[in-house]
């Protein structure tokens, strides 16, 4: 982190020791209810039954997976003090791979060949940043640049002629299958169809969540579990954290720093290349290119947004995966959008002068004001507003919460063995 | 009786290790028994780290062999001096603040059940090694959140995880206060008790002289005698780390006027989590005199120095130069209203060292003379003006393109010395100026300062090197957990005096306040 | 160490990376069944036709233009990775204003490149901003906006706000620039029907401007110092967060001068077709001339050479998108090869410096003198 950035980070002290977990979890509970009521509050109100809609929520959880596996690369790499910037060619990488290899050999081929494909992005970066030393980010957005071109390339040779494909598209992709909780669907849709306050929209969430699983989805989900459980449960995971912390304590104990990085800029690659084949296998059933965009990047945010640690990332990409989702959907719902931004605003104003702090209150309370008098003063938004949903999310999350993240102190840094003092 | 004598435990012969342009250890001698605390003593520079890395496998000596309990040995790297029982715990704590002191501890030879990390386990062998030796400490605790005495506990029981049956402490006492002294020493009888061997490196004499059995003096990279503690003096040994009469900084003849030139008064500053760093500082330095400022590394020197170069900004207090009040005011503009500023970090605060010297001679006076005209830098100015500063600093250097990272320590200090003194300063911060300095570079520094104190110039000096400050000062304070707990005469206060008020001992004694 | 070596030094590295970067565009030429020597050939007499010439220095303004935005950004080690969306938002903006008014020539000129210049410096300085007073990463920021300014971009070109329908095509774009307001070509090339950019003449302007900023003024020296150590600089007075505004604004407002050639010089309106993507374009060749206005010029016509040359291959059967893979084994190879010559050149340095001072001073009576001591920098 630059002295800029030191300086105007709080320090937020972040405990991993048991009893500090129960209260995060509470909070993180009545979090979750206040969110709840608002969201049912907000489309009685305004009637848009998306906003807590089976569908919506279905389809946030679907967008959510790439932003997930991406912000899930970026964490692997961060926590082994690499940037990961180039996340975005390795998912394009990742993309194509699922394309050109599952139009031909099924779509499970496609998710392997995706990975691969991310992998060796991951690998390039690896190379350029800790054997060589690169400025992380510098090899980051070459990877991007790269990525991209090396993809055009391959389309244009291996995709032109086929059967429904061209130099920028691949032929269909066979789907992988879905899986549904038996029996709560219909019962779900009963409970949501009447529309009742709360009940319903819970019926609603449950819905989504249970109905038309992908099967990507799922293993998306193994593999959070996965690193959650190598990163904080093994040796192997309490080595490559070190070499983010204090790569030369970690060197003084014998850990092979270079090793650890390798694996895991890889591995944030495969992750990359599997969020990519998500987008061409279950989204699209296509390879196209510039699907990805920008995936690669609300990743990364959500990665930033979730403190670095999987289940904030879980979180951070619900929200941004919800944002994708609404503004793919009805432009009413989106439209009300705004009255719950509103409401928000109002909250964080409310909790901002009990602190006692009055500007960013004040700021607050103006913004919701804004928002809840463009809500009442038009009926829908035009369609490149709601375009333009998740990356202002993007930003505006990072602006409020950039201050009081902690990331891995020796992110970024560069190492070399032998250096320390 | 055994008929033959033990082997030692560590025995180095002939080392030598050369790096680019210097040879830092050359033929080193030194024998370790078992069961003893054997010091390592020599100034800054002398070779001792580059020494202890060898010893602890970090890099291979270009000649000489390492022989541990009797056998030869080779090392490639630090896991190898782990497998054979030497452990290392280093001066600047290589520790991570967000792990847990488990975590910290384990990591590298962690404790598994399966896959996992048998955290169940780590904690109890952590608790077992404290209650044996004395050394408690909480296993899920954040490093971040302990005291210094604290971590170097932690780093002493990473050391006996891994069974160390040697141990090397680099300036263990560096940042202590007297108490974790106290109790670093018995925990050090304890282990010797026990069996372990100690290698302590120090450069305070009096605390090697109570606590080794057998010192051994270093001096530019070669053994120049071992001795036992009842054989020397504190004096003594100084004498053999350098070699000669100790260089006296003494200065003659009172300079101070009556011009107060730098006012402080009240200066506070707490951490974000409410840790006191600075505690209501108050001092006034007049024209011509030194103020010298001892105390122990992380007492705040660092933290003061900052709030009055502006850096930093306090929750109370003020700043006053030459009459006017510049506390509101940001660094570029202290400097350029007279305050110079040498640096306790030169390679990260007062030096670009991929840039030409010339280039790093404009550092901190980009604003003014003879480097900017107006808007735009001088250049031929700026060039000539280094060339006169190389010339009359006695800057060892080819020319002034050369990279600054290309210098020794000593030309850059001097370097960094000229450039301060050549925009006809005010006052002078000078932190630790002559740390990592060969002697007679530190002599050249040492006649620049009182060269300039008789010109007028008040100086703040920050410095652990007591020899330095009772030499250089007119008026001598200690500093204590950010306050200024007391003032000596330094023309007739003793090194040994100075340092018990630096570690506290001075306030039971009743010290002046 | 000499200068002719140091200059031997510099070059190096690009070139390299350009020597490296063919070998493997030719492997996987071969690999996919073309004959490179060929290949290359074709390009290479496609570029000597004085048409495609002109279009190599046309594309070379407009990325020279891009290239520099970036490059200011990054002496300070700060990541101005939204040139994109700067410029095209700064593009349609003025060529909204540029079709609207009607002035004297040389004004109604000056009036759209301030305009360009104080949009695209605006939307920078929001990244700048969040940077300084959020501790917001301006590499995520600069990113999100790009996103934000196509969507702002798609809002207001429509018939309803800015845009007019083009005669005579489905396309829509602003309203088209009078004759006032365009810049006129110049005949550089001889015998090519295509003129050269007027605008050439303000790119060679930015250009020497960037290194008179840069080299000669104070603004500059606090700008390398802080690129170079952000610690002393600010133990030397510098004011990071100005710093940090002050060359985001800048950068932004020179990235809003990358679509004035095209706009002002060839198709006089901002429309759906506007190109794309020449922001990163400027990242590569930033790095490729390592933010230095000569590098920068060399690699910008390099670029602008295979971007145009590239054309011909298509009709020989060879997919054009084998530059990319050229363009983006350079962008990687020359970061590392520069970061090779650097670690070099500080080895060399001390060890001449060591050598030298050696060979001035007499030997040091054994066990004393002042050189015995180990050289700071070096692990004691």
């Amino acid at each position: 982190m630059s002295l800029i950035d030191q300086d105007l980070a709080a320090p937020a002290p972040q405990r991993s020791g048991q009893p500090v977990r129960r209260n995060t979890v509470y909070r993180m509970l009545i979090f979750a209810g206040f969110g709840l009521i608002a969201f049912s509050a907000v489309r009685v109100i305004s009637g848009a039954d998306d906003l807590t809609s089976a569908g919506t929520v279905g389809a946030a959880l679907g967008l959510a997976v790439p932003i997930g596996m991406a912000g899930l690369g970026g964490l692997w790499a961060e926590r082994s003090g690499v940037v990961n910037i180039g996340l975005e060619g390795m998912m394009i990488l990742g993309t194509f791979g699922a394309g050109w290899i599952g139009w031909q050999y099924g779509p499970w081929a496609g998710l392997l060949s995706a990975v691969l494909f991310g992998a060796c992005g991951g690998l390039v970066h690896a190379v350029a940043t800790v054997t060589f030393g690169v400025d992380h980010i510098v090899s980051g957005v070459a990877i991007n640049i790269l990525g991209l071109g090396v993809t055009q390339y391959l389309a244009s040779i291996l995709l032109e002629g086929t059967p429904g494909g061209g130099s920028t598209q691949s032929p269909r992709i066979d789907p992988i299958g879905t899986v549904s909780i038996p029996g709560l669907d219909d019962a779900l849709q009963g409970v949501e169809r009447h529309g009742w306050f709360l009940v319903s929209d819970l019926a609603g969430i449950l819905r989504g969540l249970t109905t038309n699983i992908s099967w990507v989805t799922i293993i998306a989900a193994l593999l959070v579990v996965a690193t959650w459980w190598i990163l904080w449960r093994t040796p192997f995971g309490l080595r490559l954290r070190s070499c983010g912390e204090e790569p030369y304590a970690a060197e003084s104990l014998g850990v092979n720093v270079y090793l650890h990085k390798y694996i895991a800029v890889v591995v944030s690659g495969g992750l990359a290349g599997f969020g990519g084949a998500y987008l061409a296998i279950v989204a699209a059933s296509i390879y196209r290119e510039g699907q990805t965009g920008g995936r690669g990047y609300i990743g990364l945010a959500a990665m930033i947004f979730g403190n670095w640690r999987p289940g904030g990332l879980v979180a951070g990409a619900g929200l941004f995966g919800y944002t994708d989702a609404m503004q793919l959907r009805n432009a009413t719902a989106v439209h009300a959008l705004l009255l719950l931004v509103a409401l928000l605003l109002a909250a964080v104003a409310v909790v901002a002068f009990i602190r006692r702090r009055w500007v960013p209150g004040v700021v607050a309370l103006v913004l919701g004001a804004v928002s809840l008098v463009w809500y009442l003063s038009t009926d829908t938004l035009p369609p490149q507003v709601t375009f333009m949903t998740p990356y202002i999310t993007t930003l505006l999350v990072l602006a409020l919460a950039s201050q009081a993240l902690r990331p891995p102190k020796a992110d970024g840094l560069p190492y070399r063995r032998g250096g320390g003092r | 009786m055994a008929s033959t004598p033990a082997p030692a435990a560590v025995e180095l012969r002939g080392i030598t290790k050369r790096f680019p342009g210097v040879v830092a250890n050359r033929d080193i001698d030194i024998s370790v028994a078992r069961g003893t605390v054997h010091a390592i003593v020599g100034e800054n520079g002398a070779g001792k780290s580059t020494l202890m890395k060898t010893l602890y496998g970090m890099h291979r000596p270009d000649e000489g062999t390492i022989t541990i309990d009797g056998e030869p040995v080779v090392m490639h790297s630090p896991s190898d001096a782990i497998a054979r029982g030497i452990g290392m715990v280093h001066q600047h704590f290589m520790l991570a603040d967000n792990f847990t002191v488990m975590e910290n501890v384990v990591l590298g030879a962690e404790p598994r059940k399966g896959l996992r990390l048998d955290a169940a386990a780590a904690r109890a062998k952590i608790l077992e090694i404290g209650e044996s030796y004395g050394l408690q400490v909480d296993p899920d605790a954040l490093v971040e959140d302990l005291g210094v005495g604290d971590r170097q506990r932690v780093e002493i029981i990473k050391v006996l995880y891994r069974g160390a049956r040697t141990l090397i402490l680099d300036e263990p006492t560096a940042v202590l206060v007297p108490q974790e002294v106290d109790e670093l020493f018995d925990a050090l009888r304890e282990l010797k008790a026990e069996g372990m061997s100690i290698i302590f490196i120090s450069h305070k004499l009096d605390e090697v002289l109570s606590v080794a059995d057998e010192i051994t003096v270093i001096r530019r990279g070669s053994t120049v005698a071992t001795v036992k503690p009842d054989q020397v003096t504190a004096r003594k040994l100084a004498e053999l780390m350098v070699g000669s009469e100790l260089p006296s900084p003494e200065t003659s003849g009172s300079t101070v006027t009556e011009v107060p030139m730098l006012a402080v008064q009240g200066l506070s500053l707490q951490t974000a989590s409410g840790r006191v760093v600075l505690d209501d500082v108050s001092f006034t330095i007049h024209r011509g005199e030194v103020l010298g400022i001892a105390g122990v590394e992380g007492n705040g020197q660092a933290e003061l120095v900052e709030t009055i170069m502006g850096m930093r900004i306090p929750g109370g207090g003020s700043v006053v130069l030459d009459g006017q009040d510049i506390s509101g005011w940001g660094t570029r503009h202290r400097r350029e209203a007279g305050i110079g500023f040498i640096p306790e970090d030169r390679g990260r605060h007062g030096l670009l060292l991929e840039a030409s010297l010339w280039e790093n001679r404009m550092l901190g006076h980009q604003t003014e003379a003879p480097n900017a005209r107006g808007a735009l830098i001088d250049r031929a100015g700026a060039r000539a003006d280094t060339r006169r500063i190389v010339e009359e600093y006695d800057v060892r250097t080819p020319s002034i393109d050369v990279l600054a990272s290309a210098l020794s320590g000593g030309n850059q200090q001097k370097l960094i010395v000229g450039r301060e003194m050549s925009g006809d300063p005010k006052v002078l911060i000078a932190a630790h100026p002559t740390r990592g300095v060969d002697v007679g570079a530190q002599a050249a520094i040492w006649d620049l300062l009182r060269a300039a104190r008789a010109g007028g110039l008040a100086v703040l000096l920050i410095s652990a090197d007591l020899d330095e400050l009772i030499g250089l000062s007119d008026t001598l304070m200690v500093i204590l957990r950010g306050r200024l707990v007391a003032e000596v005469d330094p023309a007739t206060v003793t090194p040994e005096q100075l340092g018990s008020a630096m570690t506290g001992a001075g306030e039971q004694q009743g010290g002046a306040a | 160490m000499n200068s002719v070596r140091r200059v031997g030094l510099m070059l190096a590295a690009p070139a390299l990376a350009v020597v490296f970067s063919l070998a493997v565009t030719s492997a996987v030429l071969l690999a996919t069944g073309t004959p490179p020597l060929s290949t290359f050939q074709q390009m290479i007499q496609y570029a000597q036709e004085p048409r495609t010439l002109a279009l190599i220095v046309n594309s070379a303004t407009t990325y020279y233009f891009a290239a520099l935005a970036v490059a200011i950004g990054f002496r300070m080690n700060l990541f101005n990775i939204g040139v994109d969306g700067q410029y095209r938002l700064a593009a349609l903006i003025t060529g909204a204003v540029g079709g609207a008014i009607a002035l004297p020539a040389p004004l109604h000129v000056t009036v759209e490149i301030v305009t360009a210049v104080l949009v695209g410096g605006m939307w920078a300085g929001i990244a700048g901003a969040l940077k300084v007073y959020r501790g917001v990463s301006e590499v995520i920021s600069t990113i999100m906006l790009n996103f934000i300014a196509t969507g702002v971009i798609a809002y207001l070109l429509t018939p309803a706000r800015l845009a007019v329908q083009t005669q005579g095509s489905n396309n829509i774009g602003t309203k088209p620039i009078p004759p006032s307001g365009q810049v006129p070509g110049i005949d550089l090339i001889p015998g090519s029907p295509l003129q050269v950019y007027g605008l050439v003449v303000l790119a060679i302007a930015a250009g020497i401007g960037f290194w008179f900023l840069v080299n000669r003024t104070r603004f500059g020296y606090d700008l390398r110092a802080t690129g170079m150590s952000e610690a002393a600089a600010v133990a030397s007075g510098v004011n990071v967060k100005k710093m940090v505004l002050s060359t985001m604004l800048i950068s932004g407002g020179l990235a809003g001068l990358v679509g004035m050639p095209q706009l002002l010089g060839s198709s006089y309106t901002y429309s759906l077709d506007f190109p794309a993507g020449l922001g990163f374009t400027g990242i590569a060749i930033a790095l490729l001339g390592r933010n230095n206005p000569v590098g920068i010029a060399i690699g910008a016509l390099l670029w602008g050479f295979l971007d145009n040359s590239s054309q011909i291959l298509d009709l020989v059967g060879v997919p054009k998108e084998i530059v990319l893979i050229t363009q983006g084994v350079i962008v990687l190879s020359v970061v590392v090869a520069y970061e090779l010559v650097r670690r070099y050149r500080v080895v060399a340095q001390q060890r001449d410096v060591g050598r030298e001072l050696a060979e001035a001073e007499p030997p040091p009576p054994a066990g004393g003198g002042p050189g015995g001591a180990v050289p700071e920098g070096v692990s004691r």
